[in-house]
């Protein structure tokens, strides 16, 4: 069963992904941006599987590329499910 | 104006430990890093060396040669970050003999359990052979020639065959080059296997009588390959040179040596030639002897073919001894030993050899290191490798 898709746990799930892709935990908040975390295109299709498996919210390059801020990330997928 | 290439570099990840100093002090004192049947470098982290981010996106090949141009690079240029020549003029040939197999064998086990949408973005660049050429690179913003080298067991030799032939054409004055290897996995260890080219004893003994085929391993060398007036004019301490280089084909067969060692000889006539000496100026070889029984064979009969009576009278050794067969990486970590038992003037053993074999009458340096005798000037050695497909690659080096 995924889990339910609400901003909290969306916020978790990619807050611990984005550690497990290297990012330092410290550094992660919503308004932190993805250039500054050094967070690129091959990250952000990571973070989408780790997303899709978790939520069953599917993401793809053309959803993400405008995106800057990690909290516009986590908006798009809440966004996204509902 | 003929250009000549100087080693000011040097770096090694092997079984026998971090950096090139445990390499050439512990195969000197006869020291073996194989344990269980197989050469890893057990005392590798990559996080030694990388950030988690930057290890997540090489595989272990790329970056045991990240590593190890950590070593040569500081040794070399300096750890500042300053290149001594502009980036355009400083290229990266790395080679390896399979990449990022244990990449491609998680890839196609979430491909096979969890389908395509499992799959990792990062697999195709972190399998892909060229990715250790292109790692290093971008770590040290170096702009000139880069690629990677795939001839199986000789591709670092054929990396420094290459690098050197780059230089002493003008087309770079510094070339960071070996070559990398980390395959000890599934489907190459199984593979290596089927074949009945490892050894099912584990027990690495080159040139000895009950040899019964090769340990693998893994690790990597890199060196840093300069043009020699530029590395003269820098002040760079000059670790030794690359005096030529010798690449034939064997056209025989897909695995085995051809029996005579016919192109293999002339691999390593080639390599003298280059250099502009001959076989009376050889004073070591370092011998590709991989502890197969058809290499070691045909290896001794292409030394005598080469060297002719030259050949009786120097040792002849093999690193494979005391590392095992570090594949793609085997020719670049073996270059780097060769240099360094020049430096010492003396010649590593091969370890653990006992039975003499008829026809397998060389010097294999049995027991314990031994002086490389030639008065007090700069020695010479050659240092072979050869690959399935039939590849011969041969180095030609002095210190």
């Amino acid at each position: 069963m995924p889990t339910d898709v609400t901003t909290d746990n969306v916020e978790k799930v990619i807050f611990d992904g984005l550690v497990e892709l290297g990012t330092e935990r410290d550094q992660l908040s919503r308004e932190a941006s993805l250039e500054d975390l050094d967070i690129d295109s091959l990250d952000l299709v990571e973070l989408a599987q780790i997303v899709e498996d978790e939520f069953g919210v599917e993401l793809r390059g053309d959803d993400v590329k405008d995106v800057k801020t990690v909290g516009e990330v986590i908006d798009l997928v809440v966004s996204k499910a509902g | 104006m003929t250009r000549r290439v100087v080693i000011t570099g040097v770096g090694a990840i092997t079984p026998l430990g971090i950096g090139a100093k445990p390499l050439i002090e512990r195969w000197s004192a006869g020291e073996c890093g194989i344990a269980d049947g197989f050469g890893r470098c057990l005392d590798f982290d990559p996080l030694d060396f990388l950030s988690k981010k930057e290890a997540r996106r090489s595989d272990r090949f790329a970056q045991m040669a990240i590593a190890a141009a950590e070593e040569a690079i500081g040794q070399s240029f300096g750890t500042d970050g300053e290149l001594p020549y502009e980036a355009h003029r400083i290229g990266c040939v790395v080679g390896t003999g399979i990449g990022g197999l244990p990449s491609l064998e998680e890839n196609q086990r979430k491909l096979i359990e969890r389908g395509e949408k499992a799959v990792s973005p990062l697999g195709v660049p972190l399998m892909m052979g060229n990715a250790a050429a292109a790692a290093v690179s971008m770590r040290h913003d170096l702009h000139g020639h880069c690629y990677g080298v795939v001839s199986a067991c000789a591709a670092g030799a054929h990396a420094l065959g290459d690098a050197s032939r780059i230089i002493r054409a003008g087309d770079a004055d510094a070339v960071l080059t070996g070559g990398t290897e980390a395959a000890i996995s599934g489907v190459a260890v199984a593979a290596f296997g089927a074949m009945e080219a490892t050894s099912p004893t584990g027990i690495s003994r080159p040139f000895d009588a009950r040899r019964d085929g090769f340990v693998m391993g893994e690790g990597a060398g890199i060196l840093v390959l300069e043009e020699k007036e530029a590395a003269q004019a820098r002040g760079a301490a000059i670790l030794g040179e690359l005096l030529g280089y010798g690449a034939t084909t064997d056209g025989y067969h897909l695995t085995a040596p051809q029996p005579e060692g016919t192109e293999a000889a002339r691999a390593i006539s080639l390599a003298i030639a280059d250099a502009g000496l001959t076989t009376v100026d050889v004073d070591y070889v370092n011998a590709h002897g991989t502890s197969t029984p058809l290499n070691d064979r045909s290896e001794t009969v292409a030394l005598k073919a080469a060297l002719g009576e030259r050949a009786a009278d120097i040792p002849v050794s093999s690193t494979k001894s005391a590392i095992g067969h570090l594949l793609g990486a085997a020719g670049a970590v073996e270059a780097i030993a060769t240099v360094e038992a020049l430096r010492r003037r003396e010649a590593p053993p091969t370890v653990g050899w006992e039975e003499p074999e008829e026809g397998l009458d060389l010097d294999y340096v049995p027991g314990a290191a031994k002086p490389i005798e030639n008065g007090d000037g700069p020695l010479v050695a050659i240092s072979n490798s050869f690959g399935f497909g039939g590849h011969n690659a041969v180095l030609c080096l002095a210190a």
